[in-house]
């Protein structure tokens, strides 16, 4: 007779995020490019501690230098390290794409997360979010730049009201994938046993959502931010690269290309910086979603 | 799927009616003041007259309807006549540019041809180039070229044409020397040297474009022939004999191109999004300069006009995507 009593695994338990952590290690695009991302974000926001200029100071004489000890990435017109102005302009773009990423995730997520709970509201909330995808995105934010640029600035202050107002721009416009894939997933969660065991026992809609729907459409919701994130950044970068984003004298990556664009002909390597850092950030951000997606989702996991 | 196309149709008009009364209503708490650039020494009350004439003395309601009158009505017939020399229009009032005082449409009809060479020719070398990309990646699933292939599509996306368009300048036109810096709208192809030459001018706005619609469509491409290439049918050609080659060509992929072709067809108003920038970065004298240059210049009725294109555009193209979908895939019954 065998010894049915000694039924302990192999292996010691562990929780769920150990192995989404094991899954998520073994993608090395993924690993490498939240490292980069880390990095990046570490560089520009405690870089200008440790850096001995200011982005916004003017020195005349040392203007239009090209790299050298003092200033590595070298100067601009006006004298300014371009090293501590990547900095400075690093940290409001990658602010924006948080802040506009965080804004349309919640959107999304209470969007879809409504729809796809209560079936009357179903209804009227995709076809708002369908009327939202046939809107021309970046005509409306440019008009939306246009109208509300000088009233805002004028009530809280130039940098804020533009860091505001192109904030809720684009999160206001890039809430729909989220709320599409949440809401599907949020379909399929309802018609399980686990709800209906939870409903049995007199769950409120409240908890039912907390409790239940939430934690389970996590994984796309965070997959949909690090996509967030990138299209945010990117989007910032085009409005501040057309002219319509941040002020002049206020440094972002975009606001930096847009300058360096202007200067082509006679320093054509001020252009590589400011788009290394856009397109480095958006990239690791990118790979970043990718390992993420195959580490949350459980039928890839332990492959 | 006729009654399906039909009732796509009639559900569209509100979508549009909606999306022109978004972009009305945005544009009626613009602050700026089509008077602002009028001299001082004009009279006030004169200057009320001219406001009066640009149309800006009705309440915001008979506005929005002349406006829906203008660009439905009107227009048309301006076209219609203009193509059949019939005078249906004679004497009706169009939309006028607040900028260039001349109607909006005329301004759209000369610089609609640069944006649609760059923008058709970029779409039509991108898909062509993302097509073999996809196919061949994916019968060599985990090949290095299927990684190499992730890894140019993942730059695709993720670096935006406002910096690869600067990149290819600073390569190609400064350093090298081989095309010119600046888009030449003006330049009229005559005899072989000055088509060249307008070859030479469009590569690099094309190539910039296209490489985003290549980063995309590959990808759906890939994905697709993964899909297919593992199904029964497969094995049962290969079966019967039928060489790799036409299994590959002819079964998989017609049948992995009906997701494909929606893609292509939904991707096509992006690309004209995306063509503002880069007309912005080449100097290209198409309508996304035009748009730029009447949010500049606070020139509410070419904004307003342009921007509805844009979104009749996006609604026009999901519709065919749509419908596509429908014909292409006969298990797809929408009734």
């Amino acid at each position: 007779m065998t010894d049915t009593t000694n039924t302990e695994p192999a292996t010691p338990p562990h929780s769920q995020w150990y192995d989404v952590w094991h899954q998520f290690k073994a993608h090395k695009g993924a690993l490498l490019g939240g490292i980069i991302f880390l990095i990046i974000v570490f560089g520009v926001f405690i870089g200008p501690l440790l850096w001995q200029y200011d982005a916004t100071y003017i020195d005349i004489r040392a203007r239009n230098q090209g790299p050298s000890l003092a200033h590595p990435f070298g100067t601009d017109q006006l004298g300014r390290d371009l090293l501590a102005r990547m900095m400075a302009g690093g940290q409001t773009s990658i602010a924006v794409g948080l802040t506009a990423m965080l804004l349309a995730l919640s959107l999304g997520s209470f969007v879809g997360i409504i729809a796809g709970f209560f079936k009357k509201l179903d209804g009227p909330l995709m076809r708002l979010t369908d009327l939202f995808l046939a809107l021309p995105i970046l005509p409306l934010l440019l008009v939306m730049m246009m109208l509300f640029r000088e009233p805002l600035s004028s009530a809280v202050g130039p940098e804020r009201g533009i860091f505001i107002l192109i904030v809720v721009a684009i999160g206001v416009t890039s809430w729909m994938p989220t709320a599409r894939i949440v809401r599907g997933d949020v379909l399929a969660l309802k018609e399980r046993e686990f709800v209906l065991a939870a409903r049995s026992i007199g769950t409120s809609n409240k908890n039912m959502i907390t409790r239940h729907i939430l934690p389970n459409v996590l994984s796309p919701i965070m997959v949909s931010a690090t996509l967030g994130i990138a299209n945010a950044i990117i989007t910032e970068s085009a409005l501040s690269f057309l002219g319509l984003g941040f002020p002049p004298d206020f440094p972002t990556w975009g606001r930096l290309l847009n300058d360096a664009v202007q200067y082509l002909q006679d320093y054509p390597e001020r252009v590589f910086w400011p788009g290394l850092g856009i397109s480095l950030t958006v990239l690791s951000v990118n790979y970043l979603g990718d390992g993420l997606r195959d580490a949350l989702d459980p039928r890839i996991r332990g492959r | 799927m006729l009654t399906f196309t039909i009732r796509r149709l009639i559900l569209a008009i509100p979508t549009l009616l909606f999306i022109s009364l978004v972009i009305f209503l945005l544009l009626e708490l613009a602050p700026g003041d089509p008077m602002a650039q009028v001299p001082l020494t004009v009279p006030p009350e004169v200057k009320e007259k001219m406001r009066l004439a640009l149309g800006l003395g009705e309440p915001g309601y008979i506005r929005f309807y002349k406006w829906l009158v203008q660009f439905f009505w009107v227009e048309p017939q301006i076209l219609f006549d203009h193509m059949f020399g019939t005078t249906f229009a004679e004497g009706k009032q169009r939309i006028i540019s607040w900028q260039h005082r001349g109607p909006v449409m005329d301004v759209v009809v000369e610089r609609l041809p640069q944006t649609l060479w760059v923008v058709g020719l970029s779409y039509i070398v991108g898909i062509l180039i993302a097509l073999p990309i996809g196919i061949y990646s994916a019968y060599k699933q985990y090949s290095l070229f299927d990684q190499a292939g992730t890894f140019i599509t993942m730059i695709g996306y993720s670096i935006p044409p406002f910096f690869t368009g600067p990149l290819v300048i600073v390569l190609f036109s400064v350093n090298l020397g081989w095309f010119p810096f600046i888009y030449d709208t003006t330049h009229e192809v005559v005899d072989w040297d000055s088509f060249v030459y307008q070859l030479r001018q469009m590569i690099m706005p094309v190539m910039v474009l296209a490489l985003q619609t290549t980063a995309q469509i590959s990808r759906y491409m890939r994905a697709s022939m993964l899909d297919n290439l593992n199904q029964d049918y497969v094995r049962t050609a290969r079966a019967k004999g039928l060489s790799e080659r036409v299994v590959v060509l002819v079964h998989v992929l017609r049948n992995s191109m009906i997701p494909v072709v929606t893609v292509i067809a939904l991707g096509l108003p992006a690309i004209f999004g995306g063509a503002i920038i880069t007309e912005q970065v080449f100097s290209v004298n198409g309508i996304g300069a035009q748009l730029i240059g009447a949010i500049q210049a606070n020139d509410l009725p070419t904004v307003q006009t342009l921007t509805f294109m844009f979104a009749f555009l996006i609604v026009f193209f999901n519709l065919i995507a749509d419908v596509l979908y429908g014909i292409l895939d006969p298990r797809i019954r929408y009734d």
